[in-house]
């Protein structure tokens, strides 16, 4: 146990035997947590692991039960948020606290703003923003409104927040997963700089390669307990995830060869309008899925990924092009004939379009069944069918989840909503599965699990047409790799002999194969 | 805990605490009329506390009183009361109705009054221009309120379409549809036959469906509330009630309605036809709307002032305070109607008993209504009060952290949704003060 009368000038924030419980569960149990000053220490944990809660401790929302809370090695009380402010504890949420028609300076002073004789003095504002700009080399257009600069720039604004408010101690929840790969690096980079400059950060992630890269040490959670603290250095991915999890994760999924059979689905000349311009979000795009494999449309976000998938299902409408499912033309069908004719579709967005959110589970569950003769009767809904289903479903594809059947799917957590889609999706055993950044914000218990199941499909003799950012989920998972970039696929590889390198090549646009002369 | 368990269950429930929350708006808005009444009392020269006393008796029991026996109020069972109370509640229960079904699938339909009016002008011209000396009046009644339901659907479609084909707000568009049938309706009398000229000091007035032997029957009812107007109106109202509830929860329509109103895009992604279901539950909404003017001239006693129409019925309005008020729950509407012609009843026995006026009622309706757009604000206030006392909250599985994390987004969203309400409800008056 660390005696904090010797380490007074090592550690920054410690919090040392912190338990806080909630009726019928213990969020934490027992977790101490030490910050070295200029450290990046990053806090691991599965979803429900205790993270969050254990930073509304820190920042006062909640009282623990036991334990104690020290800022250099003095005992102090964090009764409210401005408690927390007033030690210089700041926080980057997941969910940006940015006023979206309020210019970036607004945003930075907001809530901190000088004023003389209550006129605000933006002018001295804008001083010190800037030189904390120049300073952490994070330059943003400070009159720009927040709902023009992207999302990465929108974090900049935070992260300055902090800065503007001279925080010691910056928290980052969970940042990177809002963020493109380009934004990540910079990020990074950012991250390094403020540990650099004496700021201590705590990173808040489940994300094992940002672990390994940022931080200097690990501490880990699983289900409210503490696993231990670790050097980033001495340990690898396999050794934290098994840490999180509890058990060997598999992170590089297992798979065979693909055996492609029939062609399920084909596109030829496919083309989608796009919401921003006048042009085409997807140009003239031409390929096939076979049964029995896995073909990845990798690319980076904002390259028409989005508008290509929603045409495809049906979502949106198309601009030319045919689209052939199982030997039928669907180019003009609605929705659901196509997902009649043998389509289903695990979307980009589980609360936008995968989850009625305020639907019990079991009603999500029928989602796409439910006017099926099982599910009702002369318009009348079955409910023991629905209910024998629904449990049928949640015990086969382990959706866990407070009541049952009747959960409202709101309540649950990220992975099991997405677990409950991809269960809803896969039993409809239909020969095409459009998946959809299907692990996007999930842990890595869940992506092992989902990733297990579309392997599984892709064996039973499947098409599964995968959409992803992730560049691990598309060299693990892909039996081809086709590679879209500014609406155009620009290569077609194959995982097993091209590089990340080379593949982040073709996603910039960097380099591309004719593919007309390919396909001839 | 376990001791309790049943009972801890029973509070746990969503069910339990909108009621719990609506009782208390209820309870509030007569905590408020009984003050309003006390400061009157003790203000105004003519009244005394004692008539304070009685005024705020007769607020909460007027339903029930039988009228003054030396010098003091009595209450007993008085069918007339009553009976007119059901024949007030039958127009509000269909308009209230109206406004909770479209909400239920996500629109706000504040557009019952002009729904209401569509079918009144329907109703009438059928049950008056067919000679019942040619075809038997029950045939004629039938075609009246069918021919009124789809009216009040062709009116209640006009905003649903603009709404799923243009995105056109659906409160902008109700509330130009409002005056247009007012306008319409207006014009469409002035030019008829129908003016009731025999009785000349009348000008302005409708022949009565009395008139043409059209009118609903009475069921027996008129034998258990001597004295009323109530007729089998309200038998049909709660039939009407019932089926909504059964169409809403029971039924794969149903359930697409409320995907469309809980989940436009994922509705879209099912495969539901989200723009018919729009067009649709507004159709629904409207022929209830419609239903309520229908029967309420149907009764055949009931007479249509035509040429002040350029304002709006007041029964169209009141549906939104009767939806908010049963939190959209269609046998909610039934009490919750029947407790807003209540509320009539007893300012009419304020009125004739007591030197106060009817007016008091609508000053306390006036707060329930306030208070019924806060219900759900109420209803959270009610959970997390019990959150922090006891509750062994989410028993199994869910003994993940991040629950703390999705009650507080549930709050959030209950707070905006509570806020949606707030605006309805504010609209709702601001258009009816009009």
């Amino acid at each position: 146990m660390p005696d904090s009368e010797h380490t007074e000038s090592e550690y920054i924030i410690e919090m040392l035997h912190i338990t806080k419980e909630f009726p019928g569960i213990i969020a934490n149990d027992d977790i101490t947590l030490q910050l070295r000053r200029g450290e990046i220490h990053a806090l691991l944990g599965e979803n429900g692991a205790g993270k969050s809660t254990l930073m509304s401790v820190l920042f006062g929302l909640y009282q623990p039960e036991a334990g104690e809370i020290r800022k250099n090695g003095q005992t102090v009380k964090i009764n409210n948020p401005n408690d927390a402010t007033a030690l210089h504890i700041g926080m980057v949420h997941q969910h940006f606290q940015l006023v979206e028609v309020f210019t970036v300076l607004d945003n930075i002073i907001l809530g901190a703003e000088d004023t003389k004789l209550g006129f605000l003095q933006k002018k001295e504002a804008r001083k010190r923003v800037e030189a904390l700009e120049e300073q952490y080399g994070l330059h943003v257009d400070l009159d720009a409104k927040i709902e023009d600069i992207t999302v990465g720039m929108q974090q900049r604004v935070e992260i300055l927040k902090m800065l503007y408010r001279d925080n010691e101690i910056l928290i980052f929840d969970e940042p990177t997963a809002v963020l493109t790969p380009q934004e990540i690096d910079e990020l990074m980079h950012t991250m390094r700089n403020l540990a650099k400059e004496g700021k201590s950060i705590l990173f808040i992630s489940h994300k094992l390669n940002e672990i390994m890269e940022v931080s200097d040490r690990v501490t880990v959670l699983r289900k409210g307990k503490y696993v231990g603290t670790i050097d980033t250095k001495a340990t690898s991915k396999e050794e934290l995830s098994r840490m999180m999890v509890g058990r060997p994760v598999q992170l590089v999924v297992e798979k065979g060869p693909a055996q492609p059979k029939e062609p399920i689905l084909t596109l030829e000349n496919f083309s989608v309008p796009s919401h921003l311009h006048k042009g085409d979000a997807v140009k003239d795009v031409s390929f096939t899925v076979h049964a029995g494999e896995i073909v990845c449309v990798a690319g980076i976000d904002g390259n028409g990924q989005t508008e290509f998938v929603q045409a495809l299902t049906g979502l949106e409408r198309s601009s030319g092009g045919t689209i052939t499912l199982c030997g039928q033309d669907v180019t003009h069908a609605s929705i659901r004939s196509r997902s009649q004719t043998g389509m289903s579709h695990i979307p980009e967005d589980r609360h936008k379009h995968g989850l009625v959110l305020n639907y019990t589970l079991e009603q999500n569950l029928v989602l796409q069944k439910y006017y099926e003769p099982r599910f009702q009767n002369h318009g009348f809904i079955r409910f023991d069918e629905v209910r024998t289903y629904a449990e049928q479903l949640i015990e086969q594809y382990d959706v866990r989840s407070g009541q049952g059947p009747v959960t409202i799917a709101r309540s649950m957590s990220g992975g099991n909503q997405q677990k409950a889609i991809v269960a809803r999706e896969i039993d409809r055993d239909l020969p095409l599965i459009v998946a959809v950044q299907p692990t996007r914000g999930l842990d890595v218990g869940a992506i092992e699990y989902i990733h297990g199941q579309l392997v599984a499909q892709r064996d039973a003799g499947k098409a599964v047409l995968l959409v992803s950012l992730e560049l691990d989920e598309v060299m693990n998972l892909s039996d081809r790799i086709l590679v879209m970039y500014e609406g155009e696929i620009v290569g077609e590889l194959d995982p097993k002999t091209t590089t990340v390198e080379e593949l982040g090549l073709y996603m910039a646009g960097a380099k591309r194969q004719n593919m007309k002369e390919e396909s001839a | 805990m376990k001791k309790d368990g049943k009972l801890a269950a029973f509070w746990r429930k969503d069910a339990t605490r909108t009621v719990m929350a609506s009782l208390i708006s209820i309870l509030i808005g007569l905590a408020v009329g009984a003050v309003v009444i006390l400061i009157t009392g003790l203000t105004s020269e003519s009244l005394s506390l004692k008539s304070a006393w009685e005024g705020i008796q007769l607020m909460v029991l007027g339903l029930f009183s039988t009228g003054r026996e030396a010098g003091a109020l009595t209450f007993g069972f008085n069918g007339t009361n009553i009976g007119n109370m059901l024949f007030r509640a039958t127009p509000l229960i269909l308009t209230g109705l109206s406004v909770a079904v479209a909400f239920k699938t996500g629109l706000f339909n504040i557009g019952a009054p002009g729904q209401y009016l569509a079918g009144t002008a329907a109703t009438l011209f059928i049950a008056l221009e067919i000679p019942s000396s040619v075809v038997p009046p029950w045939i004629i009644w039938i075609l009246a309120f069918l021919g009124g339901m789809a009216a009040g659907a062709v009116w209640g479609a006009i905003p649903g379409m603009l709404k799923a084909f243009l995105n056109i707000n659906e409160v902008l568009a109700c509330i130009m549809t409002n005056w247009i049938a007012a306008n319409v309706v207006t014009w469409v009398f002035d030019v008829s036959n129908l003016k009731n000229v025999v009785e000349n000091s009348k000008s302005g007035y409708i022949y009565t469906t009395a008139y043409n032997n059209v009118q609903t029957p009475k069921l027996g009812l008129d034998k258990l509330f001597p004295g009323s107007q109530v007729n089998g109106g309200i038998i049909i109202a709660i039939v009407l009630a019932i089926l909504v509830y059964i169409m809403l929860t029971k039924t794969t329509f149903g359930y697409e309605l409320k995907a469309c109103g809980a989940n436009r895009y994922a509705a879209k992604y099912a495969g539901i036809k989200e723009k018919r279901s729009i067009v649709l539950s507004m159709a629904i909404a409207g022929a209830l709307a419609a239903a309520a003017g229908s029967l309420y001239y149907l009764s055949g006693n009931t007479e249509f002032y035509w040429s002040s129409y350029q304002s709006l019925p007041d029964a169209g309005f009141t549906g939104i305070p009767v939806a908010l008020l049963a939190a959209n729950n269609p046998i909610g509407v039934i009490f919750t109607a029947m407790f807003m012609s209540m509320l009539d009843i007893a300012g009419l026995q304020l009125t004739n008993l007591t030197a106060y006026n009817e007016y008091i009622t609508d000053v306390i309706i006036a707060v329930i209504v306030y208070l019924s757009a806060f219900s759900l604000v109420i209803k959270m206030w009610i959970s997390g009060r019990k959150k922090r006392a006891a509750a062994p909250a989410e028993p199994v599985a869910a003994a993940e952290a991040d629950t703390a994390e999705t009650e507080a987004e549930t709050a959030a969203e209950i707070a905006a949704e509570a806020e949606t309400q707030t605006d309805a409800a504010d609209a709702g008056k601001e258009a009816s003060e009009q």
